[in-house]
């Protein structure tokens, strides 16, 4: 299987008045494949967004290497895209920033169809693409102000589909939304990777909406991806004691009142991350070995950064649920 | 025992460009000492705005009818000094935004003493020193340090546990927290939900916790109401009321979380969106949005009927509801 989406050790660092260079990604590999949703989980400040953008395109890396469809992506600079990079498009968090308010939905729909489309299939097309997100044709005529939240995501997610794209990116797409847009945005998002073979790669800190979708969930701790496993592996035995402190603080229902576990310590700066293993302050199995940092095993069609795993270091494995 | 406070058949009506409009229809909700309850609904169901006529932050022109009593002392009868000696001191809440909430330029000490100082007349000393055994109750590391700082130097969970610090300064008998964990991560959630029961386990703290994440309302409170478009529609021990729920929406509500279950469209969504105010239909607020709707649902809003043990719902159908295990 050819991977669309191919990330490779990128990393990313801001220069910051005051704390030196900040490295918001160190280091971060990852793979989509067409039709495949990877979840990227984490808590906020651990580079999610930085890795998200990278991906696509809006900011360049500091090291590493992004590539779609098997080329290298070009950051986004003063001039046009190549045209090879129209089918990577995105879907941001706030679907009120991401629409121009002075414009008709129809009039932004237009900008994204091919020039080759011309004539009354550019109508058409516009019709096809609401038709899609399940909006009214004559949504087309309105202002983005005219919709209510979960309707201007559906909105900005017909926007990314217009030129046709193989790959989408979205980050914290249905964070800003209750419950109920939720549902009907991911349900969207979900039958549209399953219905055009799409790859996707969907960010979020809500672990229970990732567990649903995603095929496959990369959990991302402080600018490192700690664990890659397929969703349900991951979530039925996780191999690194940050994703075990992740499920488990996710509140659940029952039928008494039972706390969240909770994650001793804050999560440290980047500016100040600690050396070795950057858990290790926080991690309740720390051990000699996580003085060093740990390499990224693979286990069989998953992967865990973390000594337990490895049998010369570990006097035991990661203890079962 | 009388409850702490005794919320009964509220109402509050704003005004609007064409008019007054209804938001809250005939709201009765109990809290007890010690007692975690739960608040639970989509955006705009009245949720905040119980919570606002609870700390007499309604805007001009608001109409309120019903009785409000918070211990012994009606509410709805309170005069700008009686509201000064129930806020802060007696009832205090904690919102969303811990950002918005606290003052950017003052450091959290002067922030904390504050109201000791006003509600509990304590020197600055003695205020002092309150204020830094609180920060060590919410778990900020270096309260002495902590306390010469500006919130932005903290992170977004230790904002937050700051904030709730500030709101029990004054020794609040109540607590209404309105999604004080909605902005945070889980793991951040989870250290604030530990706290609040630590704090009611130890000093008797009642906490009414609004909110719309229906895992939270499980994992936290020993009894929840559902909002719907300004009314309650099911009330109950919180485990009964998640588990066995008796309102179409309630259970509506359940299905549209995620399930774990990974197959297209298990997410199943609310058709259509919540009435706005002003605008619900004549009968219940859920009928066309409901999937057991009869005819008769749409002539008068059901009240609010027992139900089983400690429990009532405002559904004048009672279907049979399958749900999804959680």
């Amino acid at each position: 299987m050819t991977d669309l989406l191919r990330i490779s050790d990128v990393e990313v660092e801001y220069r910051t008045r005051g704390r030196g260079r900040v490295r918001a990604v160190a280091g971060v590999s990852l793979d989509v494949a067409p039709g495949q949703i990877v979840g990227l989980v984490g808590e906020s400040g651990c580079g999610k967004s930085s890795l998200a953008r990278v991906a696509v395109g809006l900011t360049a890396p500091s090291a590493g290497e992004v590539r779609y469809a098997g080329r290298p992506v070009t950051p986004l600079g003063w001039r046009r895209r190549p045209g090879a990079e129209i089918g990577l498009q995105m879907v941001f968090q706030n679907p009120y920033a991401s629409l121009n308010p002075r414009r008709t939905i129809g009039a932004q729909l237009l900008d994204g169809v091919a020039e080759t489309v011309t004539g009354a299939a550019r109508r058409d097309r516009v019709g096809e693409l609401l038709d899609r997100v399940g909006m009214p044709a004559a949504a087309a005529d309105r202002y983005p102000h005219q919709f209510s939240g979960g309707q201007r995501q559906r909105l900005a997610i017909a926007r990314a589909l217009a030129p046709q794209p193989r790959m989408i990116i979205a980050d914290e797409p249905v964070t800003a939304l209750d419950a109920s847009s939720q549902a009907q945005v991911v349900n969207l998002l979900v039958g549209l990777v399953r219905d055009l073979d799409m790859g996707m790669l969907f960010i979020s800190h809500d672990l229970a909406l990732v567990h649903e979708i995603a095929d496959v969930t990369a959990v991302m701790y402080l600018g490192r991806i700690v664990e890659t496993a397929p969703t349900r592996e991951l979530w039925r035995d996780p191999r690194h004691p940050y994703t075990r402190a992740l499920i488990d603080a996710v509140p659940q229902i029952g039928p008494t009142p039972r706390l969240p576990a909770t994650l001793a310590g804050e999560v440290p700066d980047p500016a100040n991350a600690p050396t070795g293993c950057r858990f290790r302050p926080r991690c309740p199995h720390a051990f000699a070995p996580c003085g060093d940092q740990p390499p990224t095993l693979q286990l069989g069609g998953r992967s865990a950064a973390c000594w337990l795993n490895d049998p010369t270091a570990a006097p035991a494995a990661v203890p079962a649920h | 025992m009388a409850p702490l406070l005794d919320v009964d058949s509220l109402a509050v009506t704003l005004p609007g460009p064409r008019g007054p409009l209804p938001i809250l229809h005939d709201v009765s909700l109990t809290v007890d000492e010690g007692e975690l309850v739960g608040i639970a609904g989509e955006s705009g169901c009245g949720k905040s705005l119980t919570a606002q006529t609870l700390l007499g932050l309604l805007p001009p022109g608001a109409a309120v009818t019903g009785s409000a009593r918070f211990a012994g002392t009606d509410l709805l009868g309170l005069d700008h000094r009686g509201w000064q000696r129930v806020r802060g001191a007696g009832i205090a809440m904690v919102f969303q935004d811990p950002t918005a909430a606290l003052h950017p330029m003052l450091t959290i000490g002067r922030q904390l003493t504050e109201h000791m100082r006003v509600h509990l007349r304590m020197d600055r000393r003695a205020a002092n020193r309150r204020a830094v055994e609180l920060l060590d109750q919410v778990r900020i590391p270096d309260p002495e340090r902590a306390m010469r700082s500006y919130p932005h130097q903290f992170s977004g969970g230790m904002r937050q546990r700051a904030a709730i610090a500030i709101a029990l300064a004054a020794r609040p008998r109540l607590l209404i927290a309105d999604e004080p964990t909605t902005a945070l991560d889980v793991t951040v959630q989870a250290g604030i939900l530990a706290l609040l029961d630590r704090l009611r386990a130890e000093t008797g703290l009642a906490v009414a916790f609004i909110t719309h994440d229906l895992g939270v309302l499980s994992a936290l409170t020993t009894r929840g109401y559902i909002f719907y478009a300004g009314r309650v529609v099911e009330t109950g021990p919180t485990g009964a009321l998640l588990t066995a729920p008796t309102h179409p929406y309630t259970a509506a509500l359940l299905g549209a979380r995620p399930h774990g279950t990974q197959a297209v469209g298990t997410l199943r969504p609310i058709p259509g969106g919540p009435p706005a105010p002003g605008e619900a239909p004549p009968g219940c607020p859920f009928q066309p949005r409901c999937g057991y709707a009869q005819p008769s649902c749409s002539t008068a809003p059901p009240p609010l009927a027992p139900a089983g043990a400690d429990r009532s719902v405002a559904c004048g159908v009672r279907p049979h509801l399958e749900v999804a295990a959680p």
